[in-house]
């Protein structure tokens, strides 16, 4: 079925995608970004300390990396109106899926590879499967699936497991120039989304789903098969993410997501960025704001040798004020 | 109401199913042993549920309980004179955090799941740092008694899991209950017909801290003082509602289904330990279960449509 058959079915009130989609507020997070790095230089240099030192600079990018690559991926969950709790998990499993696979060998990293990507793949298609045709809320269908991936990894592991080649742990340290390769990885994957969501009709349909589901079905947009592939693409980043922590740690470690909180801290940048909760708002671009805005908050927080209390605290009311001016640029909807 | 029917076959069915291996539990002893056990997440979901109805989350609400109980650790240690002062600053420090959440969200417009994601790290955070990283100091045996301590035969836990569950009953009978469920609906319409639907909103908040301030004071006697003791329980309680057929999104389902939806899931922990189902598989279980019961209760939904209009 055409769409242009269709588009006298769409009602006035929910604006088309090609308006929505400029107005998303990512000027904000890379003004607050700013603010943020000014503030920090001042902070540092007064305690005689160099904020925008190479060494910095590369300990933000590398430390966002792997945040900013499951960001990515919940970006695409959230603007179809959906949203993904079982990333950290599915972290910690494609990390010793891929050291166990590659147990040390370097002919074995296509193979660890393809495992990973089949394995997060499936995970992200049972996600969107339970949520579409067994018609479950995301945040029930994505925590059920988290517990049972949490369930069998504590069943199968109880420590770090397999080992990654040295070859494979450049992916992890190394550098071209003064970029990380893993924050190469990290763009890579961002400018491949923003490809998706800019340039290509799946792109303009997870907009649409997101925007308003039962609109966009009348309009003729197969909303599962998009919520669908949106979720296996999610869950893919999380699979690759999983990869460069096994890099990183040189194996597999079966806590390694939920330690660094992939799961709430990849929504919090999200919607710091932001792209609405409510789906069919938002982009990459404020995304990899929103990451690299937590990433050199954490760097500041390091230089001046902050409680890690102190920390939480602090980030908890960035996240909470960033969402209120937002929500007051908007007002009179509702997220 | 048809829809909350199914829950309580399956409650029925899991202790029954509890019953026949243990038959332990058909005693007045064992049965209120696992009232008493359950009574902490009943109340956390008593009031999830309100927050729910209305359209909203609380994900604050296992942080709120560890501070809950960390904080009562260091202000009494081991003082009994404390004990009553102590409690009572509980109960406000809930219904505080409560306001904050329901004034931020609903003034301020920032999305619920935010507002209590922010919450959640900021209590965690500032309750550590004032203790210096560790729970500190000891809890009361007057304190203790809540928790673990028993009036004749009858647990003080049940006793209070009884007067919360009645208190939330008379509260979604009265006026409010149905201006919560309405907003939860359809809040513009509420809005139009006169609801103060953000007043509303802000009390859901408010009551889902005093219920986690409660859960905490019993979990403080039962489970003793741990930083972790409010682990994952804000998902818990999000988790027992729905099993209750309360639907996320708000303005449909019953309290005493979201209550019963929290026996079912201690119920359910409780079966999986005597099977022996190791631990760690015992998520798997969950996980399962939970997409499963939330599944069958959305699939029957079309056909009820149908046969209602």
């Amino acid at each position: 079925m055409s769409e242009s058959e269709q588009i006298g079915a769409v009602p006035a009130r929910t604006p088309p995608f090609w308006r929505t989609r400029g107005s998303s507020p990512a000027g904000v997070v890379f003004l607050a970004l700013a603010g943020v790095i000014l503030i920090g230089w001042v902070l540092v240099a007064a305690r005689g300390g160099q904020f925008l030192s190479l060494e910095n600079l590369v300990g933000v990018q590398q430390r966002s990396a792997a945040l900013g690559i499951v960001a990515i991926g919940q970006t695409l969950a959230i603007l179809a109106g959906s949203l993904d709790l079982s990333v950290a998990y599915l972290i910690s499993l494609s990390s010793l899926v891929a050291a166990e696979t590659m147990a040390g060998r370097d002919g074995n990293i296509v193979i660890a590879v393809a495992a990973v990507a089949g394995i997060s793949a499936a995970v992200g298609l049972v996600n969107g499967l339970v949520i579409t045709k067994l018609r479950v809320h995301p945040f029930i269908a994505t925590f059920g699936v988290a517990l049972i991936i949490k369930g069998v990894l504590d069943h199968l592991y109880d420590g770090p497991a397999g080992k990654v080649p040295e070859s494979f742990q450049h992916l992890g340290y190394d550098r071209l120039g003064p970029l990380p390769v893993s924050a190469i990885l990290w763009a890579a994957v961002a400018v491949a989304a923003w490809f998706l969501l800019r340039r290509t009709t799946l792109g303009h349909r997870i907009y649409a789903v997101g925007g308003d589901q039962e609109v966009a079905r009348l309009s003729g947009v197969r909303t599962d098969r998009v919520l669908i592939v949106t979720h296996v693409l999610c869950s893919l980043c999380a699979g690759i993410a999983g990869l460069l922590l096994a890099s990183r740690l040189g194996a597999g470690a079966p806590t390694v997501g939920t330690d660094g909180g992939y799961d709430l801290e990849s929504i919090a940048a999200v919607v710091l960025g932001g792209t609405a909760l409510a789906g069919g708002r938002g982009g990459v671009g404020g995304t990899v704001g929103g990451v690299l805005l937590l990433a050199t908050l954490d760097s500041v927080f390091n230089q001046m040798e902050v409680n890690s209390f102190f920390k939480d605290v602090v980030r908890g009311v960035v996240i909470v004020t960033a969402v209120a001016i937002y929500a007051r640029r908007k007002h009179g909807r509702r997220a | 109401m048809r829809r909350t029917l199914p829950i309580f076959g399956v409650l029925a069915v899991l202790l029954v199913a509890i019953a026949v291996v243990n038959p332990f539990f058909l005693e007045p002893a064992g049965f209120l042993g696992f009232v008493k056990r359950a009574a902490p997440l009943v109340i956390l979901a008593a009031g999830q549920y309100f927050v729910i109805v209305s359209g909203e989350f609380d994900l604050s609400v296992g942080s709120l309980v560890t501070v809950e109980v960390v904080v009562a650790a260091r202000l009494i240690d081991g003082d009994e004179s404390l004990t009553w002062p102590v409690l009572g600053l509980l109960l406000v420090l809930g219904l505080l955090v409560g306001l904050v959440n329901g004034a931020v969200t609903t003034l301020l417009r920032v999305p619920s799941f935010i507002t209590t994601l922010g919450m959640m790290l900021i209590l965690s955070g500032a309750v550590f740092l004032w203790t210096g990283g560790a729970p500190r100091g000891a809890l009361s045996q007057g304190f203790r008694a809540f928790g673990r301590g028993s009036l004749g035969p009858i647990p003080w836990s049940v006793l209070i899991l009884l007067a919360v569950g009645v208190a939330a009953v008379l509260l979604m009978r009265a006026d409010f209950g149905r201006t919560l469920v309405a907003t939860g609906d359809n809040e513009r319409a509420a809005a139009l017909s006169g609801v103060r639907v953000d007043r509303a909103r802000i009390l859901a908040f408010v009551l889902s801290g005093l219920a986690a301030a409660v859960a905490g004071i019993l979990l403080g006697g039962f489970a003793g003082v741990s930083a972790q003791v409010g682990q994952g329980l804000e998902f818990q309680a999000i988790t027992a509602v729905v099993l209750g057929g309360v639907v996320l999104g708000g303005g449909r389902g019953s309290v005493v289904a979201a209550m019963a939806g929290a026996l079912t899931l201690e119920a359910l922990f409780t079966l999986l330990n005597l099977y022996g189902i190791s631990g760690a598989l015992e998520f798997t279980v969950q996980g399962v279960i939970i997409i499963a019961a939330v599944a069958a209760g959305a699939l029957r939904l079309p056909f009820r449509l149908r046969a209602s209009t």
